[in-house]
């Protein structure tokens, strides 16, 4: 399947990552972790496409594999009409440009060694932005004003900084190349929820400022409905749905989709939300996922043949959903 | 103050301190609350804010440097938990009060099989022979809706989900059949799915036997779920508290308010979410007046000198702001 879809920033197409297991004195390959199993993802200049799902789904694997830190083992990425699979190192790595990233934890992405100047012009360096040091250490300083960052800090180090001061540091370092599309990776969870606030506005107004795409790559729910402008929900490697944003709450179509928004905890003190506790199912190991469609053994609705098959992706106005139920009304 | 009139715990100016750069720091600074029996009451805040070192400190459990000043008084059933030598201390933690912690897989023995660990330390409390601590284990598996609980006692740590491992965590923590049980962030590891049962048994199983419950935790959805009372922490006090209702209703401190309206919420969007500006103060770098003044969009001359005094809101709720002295002057 390789229609493209037209003005697409981003488009992943069969995306597989496999990691073989290996076992034995041989260390000959037993089976594979389906980290990733043919994902297919769209983004369209200027939105945000929020990626969810529990840990283990996959959702990460994703996020590195379109950043190029990972070689997938199948399946196409293209960039701006260019397939980024396909092309010579050299080229890939000036393209790869435009993509850049913010982790989950600020500490452990910036060098404890370099100061926050060096830490913010890491990539003005590699990629010969700006004619000489003064010229970059001036970038550096306006980038520091708009993450609302003082640039006076910037001859100290990280650890002089809060956590949420340090993932200003990290936003202006992947704004420093002057990307298109800006993959976030559980960028506010480990952030206090008066900090998280703060920099999803920032991110908003970022992307207003300067026309970015997101990727928003996150389990919380929460977020995804305040920010995202579609979704796609991943369980096991493989995305179960896609849909505006709006449609996806207000009317999920997967039994998983509708089990994950029935986990968000309320806020309205007379509404807790009804889970029973003793009904209880675990997630499975992405190495040992279950046959058929990977949620049958945790569905309520399942069908006898659901163990046997995987669901077809069936189109639906605004996205698709993997459950041989989504047809039926 | 408590419903009850005999709280199963009280806490009154609780005091904790760890040696900074220039004299002891404190981390916990005066600190009051109570819970009754069977009661569950969350108490809430960020990083930095003292809500797991007040928990510590319950059971005496402070890291050296640290260590809870003179004139901090902690009572249990009618007992002084400060004044306990180390056999009845000993007893008291896992007895009396038992933890879980947010890790489940550092807190387990990898090399042990979870039914033994948890039989072990019933046996640890009282002079019950293997086979009835097996079985409470079996019963309290079963308590907390473990799956196959004959079958999961045999089973190692690294077989079992982080959601299960959880829930041995809290089976072996009221395998004791403690009278209070303290989490910390006991959810804050998991997934949503798993968080919302996680949640369900805490609530559950403290329904099904009267357990009262302190919740440590930074998440107004964990509250929500768990809670009868709240209590909100900022820089190592407690700014408000109140029932339930109250504090997600109704909240009358500007710290409450705005951690509530930050909170990405499906009526905001597209629109920019309410931010506490500023940042959380470190210990040791505490401002004068009320700490939350210098990010306090109310903020008066007042603030900036005196610390506030609890004012009532009603029979529960009481916030430590001088904006309510001054609703309340004539």
């Amino acid at each position: 399947m390789t229609i493209l879809t037209k003005d697409a920033l981003l488009e992943v197409r069969g995306l597989r990552v496999w990691f073989p297991v290996k076992t034995g004195v041989l260390q000959r390959t037993s089976h594979h972790v389906r980290a990733v199993d043919d994902v297919d993802l769209t983004l369209r200049p200027g939105e945000t496409l929020a990626l969810v799902g529990e840990s283990g789904c996959g959702k990460s694997t994703v996020g590195r594999s379109i950043l190029g830190l990972l070689e997938p083992s199948a399946g196409n990425i293209w960039f701006r009409g260019s397939n980024l699979t396909l092309m010579p190192g050299k080229e890939r790595q000036r393209l790869r440009r435009h993509i850049q990233v913010v982790m989950q934890d600020p500490a452990s992405a910036l060098d404890p060694r370099m100061t926050v100047r060096d830490c913010i012009a890491e990539g003005l360096d590699s990629f010969q932005i700006g004619a000489d040091a003064q010229e970059r250490t001036e970038r550096v300083a306006d980038l520091m004003r708009q993450v609302n960052l003082d640039p006076e800090s910037m001859w100290r180090y990280p650890h002089e900084f809060s956590g949420g001061q340090r993932q200003r540091v990290c936003i202006a370092r992947a704004l420093a190349v002057d990307p298109t599309l800006l993959i976030c990776d559980e960028a506010t969870s480990a952030l206090d929820v008066s900090i998280q606030a703060q920099i999803l506005n920032l991110l908003g107004d970022l992307q207003k400022a300067r026309g970015l795409t997101y990727l928003f790559i996150t389990h919380d729910l929460g977020l995804v409905r305040y920010f995202a402008t579609r979704v796609a929900v991943m369980y096991l490697g493989r995305i179960v749905e896609t849909g505006r944003t709006e449609r996806i709450f207000a009317d999920p179509r997967h039994p998983y989709t509708q089990a994950l928004l029935a986990s968000v905890p309320s806020l309205d003190p007379d509404r807790r939300s009804e889970t029973k506790p003793l009904v209880m199912a675990d997630i499975p190991s992405p190495a040992h996922p279950p046959t058929g469609c990977h949620y049958h053994p945790r569905c309520a609705v399942r069908l006898p043949h659901c163990d046997a098959q995987v669901p077809e992706a069936v189109p639906l106005a605004d996205g698709i959903c993997r459950c041989v139920r989504a047809g039926a009304p | 103050m408590t419903p009850a009139s005999q709280p199963l715990l009280s806490v009154e100016n609780l005091t904790v301190t760890f040696p900074g750069e220039s004299g002891r720091v404190p981390v916990v600074d005066g600190v009051a609350f109570a819970i009754g029996r069977g009661e569950t009451l969350a108490l809430v805040g960020e990083s930095g804010s003292g809500k797991s070192i007040t928990a510590l400190a319950l059971m005496r459990l402070i890291p050296k440097p640290g260590r809870i000043e003179p004139g901090s008084r902690i009572r249990f059933a009618g007992r002084d938990v400060l004044e306990m030598d180390v056999p009845e201390i000993r007893a008291f933690r896992g007895a009396d009060v038992a933890m879980i912690f947010q890790e489940p897989m550092t807190s387990l023995n990898p090399v042990v099989p979870v039914g033994a660990q948890v039989a072990e330390a019933v046996r640890l409390h009282e002079p019950v022979s293997m086979a009835a601590a097996r079985a409470r284990a079996l019963e309290t598996f079963a308590l907390v809706g473990i799956p196959d609980p004959q079958q999961r006692l045999d089973a190692y740590p690294h077989q079992l989900s982080g959601g299960l491992k959880q829930r041995v965590m809290i089976a072996m923590a009221l395998a004791m059949r403690p009278k209070l049980l303290v989490a910390d962030e006991p959810t804050t590891a998991l997934d949503a799915t798993i968080r919302a049962q996680i949640l369900a048994v805490i609530r559950d199983v403290a329904r099904r036997t009267g357990t009262a419950v302190l919740i440590i935790t930074h998440d107004f959805g964990v509250v929500n779920e768990v809670a009868d009372r709240v209590a909100v922490m900022y820089a190592g006090q407690i700014v408000e508290e109140g029932t339930r209702h109250e504090l997600l209703r109704a909240p009358r401190h500007p710290y409450t308010q705005g951690l509530l309206r930050s909170i990405p919420r499906p009526e905001a969007r597209g629109g920019r979410l309410e931010e506490i500006k500023g940042i959380v103060p470190r210990p040791g770098h505490w401002p004068q007046g009320c700490r939350f003044h210098p990010r306090c969009p109310y903020v008066f001359a007042r603030c900036r000198e005196q610390w506030p005094v609890r004012r009532s809101v009603s029979a529960t709720q009481g916030a430590w702001c001088h904006l309510l002295d001054e609703e309340a002057a004539p």
